[in-house]
């Protein structure tokens, strides 16, 4: 018994004698700089303490002998360090290495605007934002060209880009090409996309310096992302001033697959009934639309499908300008099939793999008539008129592969490599002359980011390509830098070259060319967070080897581009309002097609600006959106042969252009939780002020006529209701608001 | 019988030190909550955050712990404390997943997850609402799930309507009779133990006084 006793005392007398020690130091960083709330743990105890402004910390202990140290911070790898307790104080320092983090780490935004991407706060366009976005009537084109760099076009489609022409700028679907991302119109008139911002959760529009896994852009490449699963099952229908349509989306039970369906038919009779049109129309534009899709989730990765099918006719006349008693006739008949299939996955390892495969056909029946004026067919017997009679037909095909590799290296560090191969196929025939075009083009490229901390990237590739139809090979090296130098801010360049081989319309006359070549030299700042993103960006661009189409067709084109961009964004600063502006100085000149010399080219304007402005107003559940688009007049010239070579005969400039548009969303059913189905009105109209638009200058044959290019009607008005069922966005709009 | 002594103390001493540890935990539990009840800066909340997670490191099979430093962290990320939003919410999951791991159908846990959701969705709420909503009404439901008798889902949801305008189904009309029910829930709600989660009073009375 007294033995226990003895035991115990000694138990409690030896508890008491321990007398507490103290263990304190500093954490910092590699660089000596001092980490303030770093924690620090004596493992396996309760003791520990957390660092101060200067990165000290101190804390008592009991604990006596061997124990383990650890000191972590958000950023940091954590650092542990083995002590020895006595009962002497100790003195314990950690230096931490800032650890490597893909989310963390900086991305190089020298030469492009990426959208949509929901892990990144900053990010310039959502789908969301294009479909706000007043002049846009929900093309994904019209709200791009709010931003730096493209130019204000609007006789022709397409995205013209720091002096570049609209057909070097290239789409790209889940990483493949697109051959007809336009709808087919007449000449002079611009056309709409074929697809919906709905199907795409990201946007890239690149104005240059970009990655070598894209080739055959000699300017921009706009690069699409389509979306994974749909958020839920549902039903939808619209009804507007021009189109009628019906779909369905429909998500399994497990979440693991989707497929859809949407028809739409698009029918001008009735606007153009109420709103008058310059050209007259014998055949008014109407479109059939049918799309499909399914996604299916595997283990760890990806596989979509999409499918288009698009129908459409239209006809129309217009004054012939050589002979005022005549009317140029035209008219089209488009039918356009796309598919596109991609499989995205991981292998493991830290390889993932993504495969996509593209095909698409689009035939043309194109008619050019001379009329008179009782719209009969007729000819002159003056060949420079009567060569407006004919008929095209024509059929392109292409096909495309690609596969893309990547490897996880250490840290966040990627190595991709990959190849694709394009098929194109093209058989036209002009009045009874037929040609066929076919190019094998094979592409090999590889490129590295490689972090050298989460405030310094280098992105590293190059491109090899060979075309069959030319048969030539190129080699384009591409590099981007992008560093951080404070926050949320960073300085990055980016240099690369680019080829494009020359389009079908000269390949038809000789195949004895090379490609045309573009050297991007970019340097850029820019400052974003969630609510404001800054950018300046300036370039230089040199042209060699564009196509020439005299004396004879050959590549000794050349020409540059250089200039400056702003753009600034806010969505804090005034309440439920978001606005944005950009400004685009361009100056660029080339000598390319039938031009004597350089010139600056008729599709680029010096300065470019828009302002964006869009707010909510939660009383009324309607959204409001305003664009202004500013450019400076644009040259036009008439050349003249007179035998020895083409000469300018005229020149001029365009009146500046200017358009205001409005748009205007209504949500009726916003908030109302025993809605069965979700509404939104739109209304937009474009160019508010009616102010008059010219875009550039048609001439007669002698050149002493000329006539404006003016829109078929300075305005577009639409009226619009969209209704979908089966998804409770109440709930979503609730959360919105928290 | 020095056999039976010695049997007797071992077993006693054994009993003693296990209770001694248990002691321990909840005088550091208990302490720390103080101090969190008190913390009123970032750097108190980061202190007491960093203090329940060495408890629950060495503790390693208490869940309660890992809770309350993703509480801390999860409140602090709502409130703009300690710094980026998004990396403070990011150390709040990392936490409530440690949590899950040892008690993995507790409504507690679940409720923690869903106030993480909304303090990701309150960073870019016009980017978000979509994932971070949708994520947030499945924790709560999972929440309600396990345990109905739980007020704090309905706190948490009175709070989240009582902030949403009345345009979009939320303000008095909707958040009050929650709050009243979340109210009686909380009258009838027994602890299991005194260091169980007990909030949800103050910010009831808060919208009951405002919506009066």
């Amino acid at each position: 018994m007294k033995a226990t006793w003895i035991i115990f005392f000694f138990i409690v007398f030896a508890k008491t004698s321990i007398a507490q020690v103290m263990i304190s130091g500093t954490v910092k960083d590699n660089k000596g700089k001092a980490l303030r709330g770093s924690s620090i743990t004596l493992k396996d105890s309760y003791d520990g303490a957390v660092s101060d402004s200067l990165g000290k910390f101190s804390f008592k202990t009991f604990e006596k002998g061997k124990f383990l140290v650890e000191a972590k911070m958000i950023d940091y790898s954590p650092l542990t360090k083995e002590i020895n307790i006595t009962n002497e104080n100790i003195t314990i320092n950690f230096n931490l290495k800032e650890e490597l983090n893909e989310l963390k780490a900086i991305t190089i935004t020298a030469g492009s605007f990426e959208a949509g991407d929901r892990k990144r706060a900053a990010t310039v366009l959502s789908s969301l934002d294009i479909v706000t976005t007043a002049n846009a009537n929900a093309d994904i084109t019209g709200a791009v060209k709010t931003l730096p760099g493209a130019q204000q076009i609007g006789e022709q489609e397409g995205l013209f880009v720091r002096g570049g022409a609209g057909y070097e700028t290239k789409q790209f679907i889940d990483g493949t090409y697109v051959n007809n991302p336009f709808l087919t119109g007449a000449q002079d008139i611009a056309t709409r996309g074929r697809f919906s911002p709905f199907l795409f959760k990201g946007t890239v529009f690149s104005t240059g310096g970009y990655s070598a896994l894209y080739g055959q852009a000699l300017s921009s490449a706009l690069i699409l992302e389509s979306i994974d699963l749909p958020e839920r099952t549902e039903a939808s229908a619209s009804v507007s001033s021009v189109f009628v349509g019906a779909g369905i989306q429909n998500l399994s039970a497990n979440k693991k697959s989707s497929y859809g369906f949407n028809y739409g038919y698009t029918n001008l009779l009735p606007y153009f009934k109420i709103v008058k049109q310059q050209p007259d129309y014998f055949t008014v534009p109407a479109f059939h639309n049918l799309d499909g899709n399914f996604r299916i989730k595997t283990k760890t990765g990806m596989i979509k499908f999409y499918t288009q099918y698009n129908s459409a006719d239209l006809g129309l006349r217009r004054p012939n300008i050589d002979d005022a008693n005549l009317k140029n006739a035209f008219g089209v008949n488009n039918t356009n099939w796309y598919n596109n299939i991609s499989w995205k996955d991981f292998l493991g390892n830290g390889w993932r793999i993504n495969v996509a495969g593209s095909y698409s056909t689009n035939t043309d029946h194109l008619l050019q008539e001379i009329q008179n004026q009782n719209n009969t067919k007729t000819t002159t017997g003056l060949s420079y008129i009567d060569n407006s009679n004919f008929t095209i037909n024509q059929t392109a095909n292409v096909s495309q592969l690609k596969t893309v590799v990547e490897k996880k290296l250490g840290g966040i560090s990627y190595v991709r490599f990959g190849g694709e191969y394009w098929h194109s196929y093209l058989k036209s025939k002009y009045n009874n002359l037929s040609t066929t075009l076919n190019d094998n083009l094979f592409a090999g490229f590889a490129e590295s980011d490689i972090y050298i901390s989460n405030s310094f990237v280098a992105k590293v590739g190059a491109r090899v390509e060979h075309s069959s139809i030319i048969n030539k090979w190129n080699l384009a090296p591409r590099i981007s830098l992008a560093y951080k130098v404070g926050k949320d801010a960073q300085m990055s360049f980016a240099y690369g070259d680019f080829y494009q081989k020359p389009e079908n319309i000269y390949l038809f006359n000789t195949k004895n060319f090379t490609y045309t070549k573009a050297t991007h030299y970019i340097l850029n700042y820019s400052k974003m967070n969630q609510f404001y993103t800054f950018r300046i960006e300036g370039f230089y661009k040199k042209y060699q080897d564009l196509v020439k189409t005299y004396p004879t067709y050959n590549n000794n084109g050349s020409g540059y581009a250089q200039g400056i961009e702003l753009f600034w964004r806010d969505k804090k600063t005034f309440k439920n309002v978001d606005y944005w502006l950009s400004y685009s100085y361009l100056d660029t000149k080339r000598d390319f097609n039938n031009f004597p010399t350089q010139l600056q080219p008729t599709f680029a304007a010096n300065h470019t600006a828009s302002l964006v402005v869009k707010r909510f107003v939660m009383k009324w559940k309607t959204g409001f959106n305003f664009t202004y688009s500013y450019a400076t007049g644009r040259p036009y010239y008439n050349f003249q042969n007179n035998g020895s070579g083409f000469k300018i005969k005229d020149e001029g400039k365009t009146i500046p252009f200017n358009s205001l548009s409005f748009s205007l969303n209504y949500l009726p059913h916003l908030g109302n939780q025993k809605a069965k189905s979700f509404i939104v009105w739109v209304a937009s109209i474009t160019n508010v002020l009616n102010q008059n638009q010219v875009f550039g200058y048609n001439y007669s044959y002698d050149g002493n006529i000329k006539q404006a290019i003016n829109p078929p009607a300075q305005q577009f008005f639409f009226l619009g209701c969209f209704i979908s069922w089966g998804i409770d966005r109440t709930q979503n709009a609730i959360n919105n608001n928290l | 019988m020095k056999k039976l002594i010695l049997l007797t103390f071992i077993t006693v001493s054994f009993i003693a030190t296990s209770f001694s540890q248990n002691e321990k935990y909840m005088a550091a539990m208990g302490s720390t909550l103080q101090q969190y009840s008190a913390a009123k800066t970032a750097e108190e909340m980061i202190a007491v955050a960093a203090k329940f997670e060495r408890i629950a490191d060495a503790e390693k099979t208490q869940w309660l712990p890992y809770y309350y430093a993703a509480l801390v962290k999860a409140r602090m990320s709502m409130e703009g404390m300690g710094g980026d939003k998004d990396k403070v919410a990011d150390e709040a999951t990392e936490l409530i997943n440690k949590a899950i791991e040892i008690d993995k159908t507790n409504s507690e846990i679940y409720c923690v997850k869903t106030m993480i959701c909304y303090a990701k969705m309150m960073v870019d709420p016009m980017n978000r609402w979509m994932q971070y909503g949708a994520e947030a009404n499945a924790n709560l439901d999972e929440a309600k799930k396990i345990d109905a008798t739980n007020p704090r889902p309905y706190v948490l949801q009175a709070t989240s309507l009582k902030n949403t305008p009345e345009q979009f189904g939320g303000g008095c009309a909707t958040a009050k009779p929650l709050a009243e029910k979340a109210t009686k829930m909380l009258a009838e709600f027994k602890l299991a133990t005194p260091l169980n989660p007990n909030w949800g009073k103050e910010s009831i009375e808060a919208i009951l006084n405002s919506c009066k």
